[in-house]
């Protein structure tokens, strides 16, 4: 059930450069059912950018009813929400989108995470609930240089856990792609969020032979389905009429289900 | 609440408050934040004779106080909208008006012949202002005589009220206005989008991949207010405003500007729950302002006083 409430900023914190962790309790948390969802902020306030910013969920604690995100402060909506601190309220709509389908990994299954840049925080609730659940996990995180890098310690204690950075500045150079391959990485079941051409190259190397779920960013308007401002074609027919909505089909499709 | 019950031709409306058409699709995804019923009534989604996918991505880009879209009448075209859509909206009891767009004469008049049999279409909303399509809607919404011969064809088939969705894109709104009157209109709706566009700061090229698209929210409020002002003053049609609506205040404007009824659009957007929450604040706010009646509001920003036989319930 999608609410929409005044959450109270409970932490806030730079972890990375431009890169904030938002905590925030309320009681929609209680309707945070699956990782890879995502909140639809208004920034702000009255005076603040006129749509809401949707943004993805990291970690949910229903014991605490709180719940984190971890954003880029890039335009002006999120660097609003980046100097928000304890004890403020933002006005949160969600859990939005359906998300990663921790039940499609198999008893025996080895899961890989792949995430790039400022889709890596879905993966971290993702991993958590996999990992409680028995599995064995790798990530494979990419970020454009050393300072853009977050979240490796976390992710580490999780499972294995390996950093790419475009410019060679930490952890491997280049995509994720080659990790994958450099590593020998194996896996049964691939779960993804980053930039569309990362996804894109995922698709095309494991779609095929693996289980894999891709989850994709657009820009939205309402983040409910009703604008039509994130459609994506679908892949049985992809130049047609049918479509699929980022926002309520999505984020995360199976890959082939799309076209990227 | 007596005080919010307005008639206009084909309909009967429990409050004056609609969401706009584009913005509400055709109510599913709304129906599971809130329920339907409390609604005066649903301008549904721009439908096509044929189904239309629409423009690539991205459809949106946001600007000061407002946003640019050109989603280009995504629609899953007129059989599937009478089948699935109507069908299913028919558990409300809220009158809905369909939003009849095309690219030529005869799509237009397809489509409004049949969508008009809907039971429970009650007026049509006729769409001549899209700026987002390459062929038809803003042609029709911007050269009088086409305008008017559109409104006379379409009125020959349509079996309920039709209402004109008027463009803010033309010199002269009012005259666009008399042209549609002369052509059989039975209402007005204004102003559908203004053109406009947003270049990125670091590829110094459009954001939207249709390049230009149709302004909406709060920035364009000014120009529907000033608009409807003046065109309702110079027809007797009675006038749906929208155009940036986001309170039970700005309902209060456009009614003194001279609309008989209002639509909220991009504040859907910005919260889903908006059209209920203005429902509930307006008697409150009416009774603050000293008013019995909704009614009682429209054109009370006109210079000589006149109050509109067809408006109260």
């Amino acid at each position: 059930m999608i609410k929409q409430e005044l959450c109270t900023v409970v932490s806030q914190s730079q972890i990375a450069k431009d890169i904030y962790e938002l905590t925030l309790s309320g009681e929609l948390v209680r309707e945070m059912n699956e990782p890879g969802q995502f909140v639809h902020l208004k920034t702000g306030g009255e005076f603040g950018p006129l749509l809401r910013r949707p943004i993805s969920i990291s970690s949910i604690s229903k014991d605490t009813s709180e719940f984190t995100m971890i954003y880029r402060a890039e335009g002006k909506g999120t660097k609003l929400l980046s100097e928000s601190s304890s004890g403020d309220f933002v006005d949160v709509l969600g859990p939005l989108g359906n998300g990663f389908p921790v039940e499609a990994s198999e008893q025996g299954d080895t899961v890989l995470l792949v995430g790039g840049g400022i889709g890596v925080p879905p993966l971290y609730e993702l991993s958590k609930r996999l990992t409680a659940a028995g599995f064995t996990v790798t990530h494979i995180l990419g970020f454009q240089n050393k300072e853009a890098v977050f979240y490796e310690e976390y992710f580490n204690s999780l499972g294995e856990t390996y950093i790419a950075t475009a410019d060679g500045s930490y952890g491997t150079a280049g995509f994720v792609t080659d990790v994958i391959a450099n590593e020998g990485v194996k896996f049964d079941i691939l779960y993804a969020c980053g930039p569309t051409p990362m996804l894109r190259a995922l698709e095309t190397s494991y779609g095929k032979n693996k289980k894999v779920y891709l989850s994709l960013e657009e820009r939205m308007g309402c983040g409910i389905g009703a604008c039509f401002a994130c459609v994506c074609h679908t892949a049985d027919d992809p130049t047609g009429y049918t479509y699929k909505k980022v926002c309520s089909d999505g984020p995360v499709f199976k890959a082939g289900e799309v076209v990227l | 609440m007596k005080s919010l019950e307005i008639s206009l031709p084909g309909l009967f409306l429990k409050n004056p408050i609609m969401p706009a058409s584009g913005c509400f699709g055709f109510g599913r995804e709304y129906s599971g934040l809130y329920d339907l019923n409390q609604l005066g009534a649903i301008m549904i989604k721009a439908t096509t004779l044929e189904p239309r996918f629409g423009n690539p991505t991205p459809r949106v880009a946001e600007t000061t106080a407002g946003m640019l879209n050109a989603i280009g009448l995504q629609n899953p075209g007129l059989d599937r909208v009478l089948n699935e859509e109507l069908t299913w909206l028919e558990q409300f009891d809220v009158p809905i008006i369909a939003n009849v767009a095309g690219s030529l004469e005869e799509d237009y008049v397809e489509v409004a012949k049949e969508i008009s049999k809907a039971k429970n279409v009650h007026a049509l909303e006729l769409n001549i202002s899209c700026p987002n399509v390459k062929t038809g809607g803003i042609a029709f919404g911007t050269i009088p005589e086409v305008a008017k011969n559109l409104t006379k064809k379409v009125k020959e088939v349509s079996e309920v009220p039709v209402y004109v969705k008027l463009s803010p894109n033309v010199t002269n709104i009012v005259e666009m206005a008399k042209a549609v009157e002369d052509g059989g209109a039975d209402g007005l709706t204004m102003i559908n989008t203004l053109l406009g566009m947003r270049l990125d700061l670091k590829t110094a090229q459009p954001i939207l991949a249709n390049k230009s698209g149709g302004l909406s929210g709060p920035a364009i409020k000014p120009v529907a207010i000033r608009m409807i002002h003046d065109v309702s003053q110079h027809v007797s049609l009675p006038i749906i405003g929208m155009g940036g609506v986001q309170s039970a205040e700005d309902v209060m404007e456009y009614f003194y500007a001279g609309a008989s009824a209002v639509a909220v659009g991009t504040a859907n957007f910005v919260d889903p729950f908006v059209c209920p929450k203005i429902i509930e604040e307006l008697p409150v706010l009416l009774q603050e302002l000293g008013f019995d009646h909704i009614s009682e509001c429209t054109g009370r920003s006109w210079g000589k006083h006149e109050k509109l036989a067809y408006h109260r319930a």
